[in-house]
């Protein structure tokens, strides 16, 4: 281990330095003392850095050199679709004409923005098959929350107000079960079978006419696709509920299956993910949300239109949900996003899909030997495998994630889905080569092998990164949430 | 089909079938029923080259006006600032923009320790015990405020400003009527909070009173004030601030606000027409495990190292699903890095001496006005915002200022029925004097 500390810039501060090249007042200025009430005047100044600009640089460098990105290494972390992340989404998206737009001037002066936008949702409602797409939501969770918001309006318009819950199945992501709460709703779950599909007969029993809406997604957190999908929107619009997908996964179908085909009423995407949007260390995301004709009246406020004058936004929306966001959404995000999809066309995101799930049942088939694979059927874009076996050996699956550190790589997302013990959630994604898969999978059979061999490796690991495991129970239990000085 | 993002040869794919045990790729989707099976291409436009994209896209950002080649004296929530050209460099370090949630801490040292800088940055900034990692935005950090005090008060009816943003206004509407939280405005007298009209409105079952400070019409509200009246009955006291003010204005924590709330697009960030920007979201130590969003804290490694991991995920969507009381699960971890670092590099004097040319320059700005024989609507202390009133409708004044190159401001008619034809206007520390006596001039034939 490097064991080197990297100061805090707080630390690094000097009073008299200074990293700013402020305007020049040319005005004639006039005592403060005038334009405030003297209890309005702060008089403590707040304790920022004093550094100057190459302090900056280097204290930023260094601690971006103690991250690993997707362009660092490999990254397989299941259901966050950790692809390449173009270079050219990053020069569009700061180009002047749409970086530095305020949201609020006249629409006749953003005539190139509000197009591109509205070419992007026409291009994401070929996509998912649905008729109608906002891409206001900030990210997933906020989409999610966008079209439960949108189905619980709808029943309410037809009068049907005991239509309180939601159902998601026992591997769902937990965002949907928070989404729904913050919509008003109360979650059931439904059981998965032995096969990791939704079991039919669960589901039969948990609908009724409660039921506001099922949210799913396919394929699922197992990697799985639900085949039963017709069955199941059968059953759930039987029971005068809608059904809602999850796009999370949606990187595993492209131009294989759209959630629209599929009988889902209400979509949304994570352009963070499947579109390239960087991940940004944990966001800014972009969740645009689609929906079938019949909730097309309670989209959120504005929606984009195109008249013969032009490109607007049409506010006059009687039965929308109402604003989710201020302005129109994570603009920036979806600027990559566009460009990606424009970078890939047609057969692009055909191949896209075809080589995640290639990757992802490559790998799947090279692991299945050293360690357990509770689901043995093709996968989608990504699989779960279990640790059972290493764990009887006493290496935990979160032995293993440290281990894989030493290897240079971002472990898979590790116990989740919750129905599978001592889970590992493995997703390459189409960017990456096989000689870097077959990296991988030879660093996974040699951790499976000190498992057997040297156990104390695995649990003592990781070895060689710049810290080692965090005591986590004295950062809850006595929280320093900001630097103080001494 | 081979292309720049997919490195697959054809004899890797051909090695990796016989691996799998399958003959085609398309195999591997048999599990997905023909009847929902989607036959041939998306159509969608074909695929373009580097270079011809590049050169479409930027032809088509040519069709906007933008700030940097425009005058803006727009504001209204999203500002035209300086930004260290540093903040731009800083975030194109992929190790960062390429990152996801920092979930395993030994390798994401980096950015746990950004964002716990960042952390510390807002609490001083606002006087507040404690911030979080980020959220979405200023409408819905403060809709989150909403729900945060509902759930901890118990009272279901919150009470908001008709002085604070319009959309943030309306996004607290709709998150409240998922919650079945009741919002009701107090109205304003001369551009501030009413008082006397709180005064009536608030009782012992009022969870929270939201207001914005500066106000949206860029007045400072009488925090002092209002903080007597609302801890008066328990409720707590939410403030919407511009962080960039609070360099000058005494901050909230100060008047003992409970939560603070709003955008940090002021340091660093570009308008991007709307977004992402970085919302914000600071508490009382009180509050403290009630707080929505990532946190990030301070610990030691096993041999006693300092370092940095989220911390009191209990609180948090993915261990309490149904139970948690927000769903945030993505923030704009990228954008509080952009905050960060511009903070950095204004640094204590700097966001200081900028809150105050702000201050500065809007009061010329409004002096000057006032030499042209405009009345200042609602006169007072403010920030770097004020009002006049135009002779027609603020659409049409824009249309024809834009023929200037110049951005106007916001047109108030729009959210307030008595302000038709009012001009909310910004001046930030970038506008020059020059730029400042045009606008001024330009706007002369427009004097109501």
């Amino acid at each position: 281990m490097h064991n080197e500390n990297q100061a805090l810039i707080f630390e690094l501060s000097k009073p008299g330095r200074i990293g700013y090249s402020l305007p020049e007042m040319d005005i004639p200025e006039v005592e403060l003392s005038d334009l405030l009430p003297a209890e309005y005047i702060r008089q403590e100044d707040a304790d920022l850095p004093e550094v100057s600009e190459l302090d900056i640089m280097r204290h930023y460098t260094a601690l971006s050199k103690r991250n690993h990105g997707v362009d660092s290494g490999f990254y397989p972390l299941g259901s966050c679709t950790m692809k390449y992340n173009p270079k050219v989404n990053e020069n569009v998206a700061r180009f002047n004409g749409f970086a530095h737009l305020h949201p609020l001037q006249d629409e006749s002066s953003v005539q190139g923005a509000m197009e591109l936008l509205y070419d992007l949702q026409e291009h994401l409602i070929e996509i998912t098959g649905m008729d109608e797409v906002t891409l206001q939501p900030a990210a997933g969770a906020h989409g999610e929350w966008t079209g439960l918001m949108m189905i619980r309006a709808y029943h309410e318009a037809n009068g049907d107000f005991n239509r309180t819950k939601v159902i998601v199945p026992d591997s769902a992501h937990g965002t949907n079960p928070a989404s729904a709460t913050v919509a008003g709703f109360e979650t059931l779950t439904v059981k998965s079978n032995d096969q990791g599909l939704v079991d039919l007969e669960d589901l039969k029993r948990v609908v009724g006419d409660d039921t506001a809406a099922l949210m799913l997604t396919n394929p699922n957190t197992l990697g799985l696709f639900e085949e039963n999908i017709l069955e199941m929107a059968e059953i759930v619009h039987g029971a005068g509920g809608k059904l809602y997908y999850d796009g999370a996964n949606l990187n595993a179908v492209l131009s294989k299956a759209r959630p629209g085909d599929m009988g889902f009423d209400v979509v949304h995407l994570n352009l963070h993910k499947t579109f390239t949007g960087p991940h940004g260390g944990g966001g800014p995301g972009s969740g645009p949300v689609g929906v079938k004709e019949d909730l097309i009246p309670y989209l959120p406020k504005p929606i984009l239109v195109k008249t013969d004058e032009g490109y607007t936004f049409n506010y006059d929306r009687p039965h929308s949900i109402g604003r989710v966001k201020p302005y129109y959404g994570n603009f920036g995000i979806n600027v990559r996003a566009y460009t990606y999809i424009r970078s890939m066309g047609p057969d692009g995101l055909k191949a896209v899909t075809e080589n995640a799930v290639l990757n992802a049942n490559y790998m799947m088939r090279k692991l299945a030997p050293a360690f357990d694979l509770p689901y043995d059927k093709h996968c989608k874009h990504e699989f779960v495998l279990s640790g059972r076996r290493q764990k009887k050996l006493g290496v935990r699956t979160l032995d293993i994630a440290k281990r894989l550190l030493d290897f240079g790589y971002h472990p898979p997302t590790i116990y989740f889905p919750l129905n599978v013990e001592e889970c590992m959630m493995i997703e390459p994604t189409e960017t990456e080569s096989k000689e870097t898969l077959d990296s991988f999978i030879d660093a996974m059979l040699q951790i499976a092998k000190e498992a057997e061999e040297n156990p104390e490796v695995v649990q003592e690991a990781p070895h060689t990164t710049v810290i080692g495991r965090l005591d986590e129970t004295l950062a809850a239990r006595k929280p320093v949430l900001r630097y103080q000085k001494d | 089909m081979k292309h720049r993002y997919l490195p697959m040869t054809d004899s890797d794919q051909k090695e990796m079938l016989e691996a799998i045990g399958v003959n085609t790729i398309d195999d591997l989707f048999s599990d997905i029923p023909e009847s929902v099976r989607f036959q041939g291409e998306y159509n969608i436009k074909p695929a373009k080259t580097e270079p011809a994209l590049m050169k479409e896209l930027m032809l088509l950002s040519q069709k906007n006006a933008d700030l940097k080649t425009n005058t803006s004296f727009l504001g209204a929530g999203v500002y035209d600032h300086y930004m260290p050209v540093i903040v731009d460099h800083v975030l194109s370090r992929s190790e960062f923009y390429t990152a996801y949630t920092p979930y395993q801490p030994e390798i994401s040292q980096g950015e746990l320790q950004a964002i716990f800088e960042f952390q510390t940055m807002i609490s001083e900034l606002t006087g507040m015990d404690v911030a979080n990692s980020s959220m979405y935005d200023g409408g819905t950090a403060l809709a989150e405020a909403a729900m945060l005090a509902t759930g901890h008060t118990k009272r279901k009816k919150v009470l908001i400003s008709s002085t604070v943003h319009p959309e943030s206004k309306a996004v607290v509407q709709t998150y409240a009527k998922g919650q079945y939280i009741d919002v009701v405005e107090i109205p304003n007298k001369d551009g501030l909070t009413d008082m006397s009209a709180l005064k009536d409105m608030i009782g012992d079952d009022i969870a929270a009173v939201v207001v914005q400070y500066p106000n949206f019409f860029g007045r400072v509200e009488p925090l002092a004030e209002l903080e007597e009246v609302i801890h008066a009955h328990k409720s707590l006291f939410v403030v919407s601030s511009n962080p960039l003010s609070l360099g000058v204005l005494t901050p909230p924590g100060k008047f003992g606000a409970d939560i603070v709330a709003g955008d940090a697009q002021v340091f660093g960030i570009p308008t991007a027409f709307g977004g992402p920007h970085c919302g914000y979201f600071a508490v009382t130590k009180k509050l403290m495990r009630k707080v929505p969003g990532r946190l990030v804290g301070q610990t030691v490694d096993e041999n006693g190292q300092r370092g940095f991991v989220l911390t009191l995920q209990a609180r948090e969507q993915h261990i309490r699903r149904d139970k948690a009381t927000s769903n945030i699960c993505s923030n704009q971890a990228l954008n509080a890095l952009a905050a960060s670092v511009a903070m950095t590099a204004l640094g204590r004097k700097g966001v200081k001496q900028m809150a105050i040319d702000n201050i500065q320059k809007a009061h010329y700005a409004k002096e000057q006005f006032k030499k042209a024989g405009f009345d200042i609507t609602f006169e007072g202390s403010s920030f770097n915002e004020f009002i006049i009133k135009c002779n027609r409708p603020v659409r049409e004044v824009n249309q024809a200022l834009l023929k200037k190159n110049i951005i106007g401001g916001y047109d108030l008619g729009r959210d307030y029925n008595e302000l038709a034809h009012h001009m909310l206007i910004a001046v930030t520390e970038l506008r020059t004097k020059e730029e400042i006596d045009t606008f001024v001039a330009e706007m002369g034939d427009y004097r109501a």
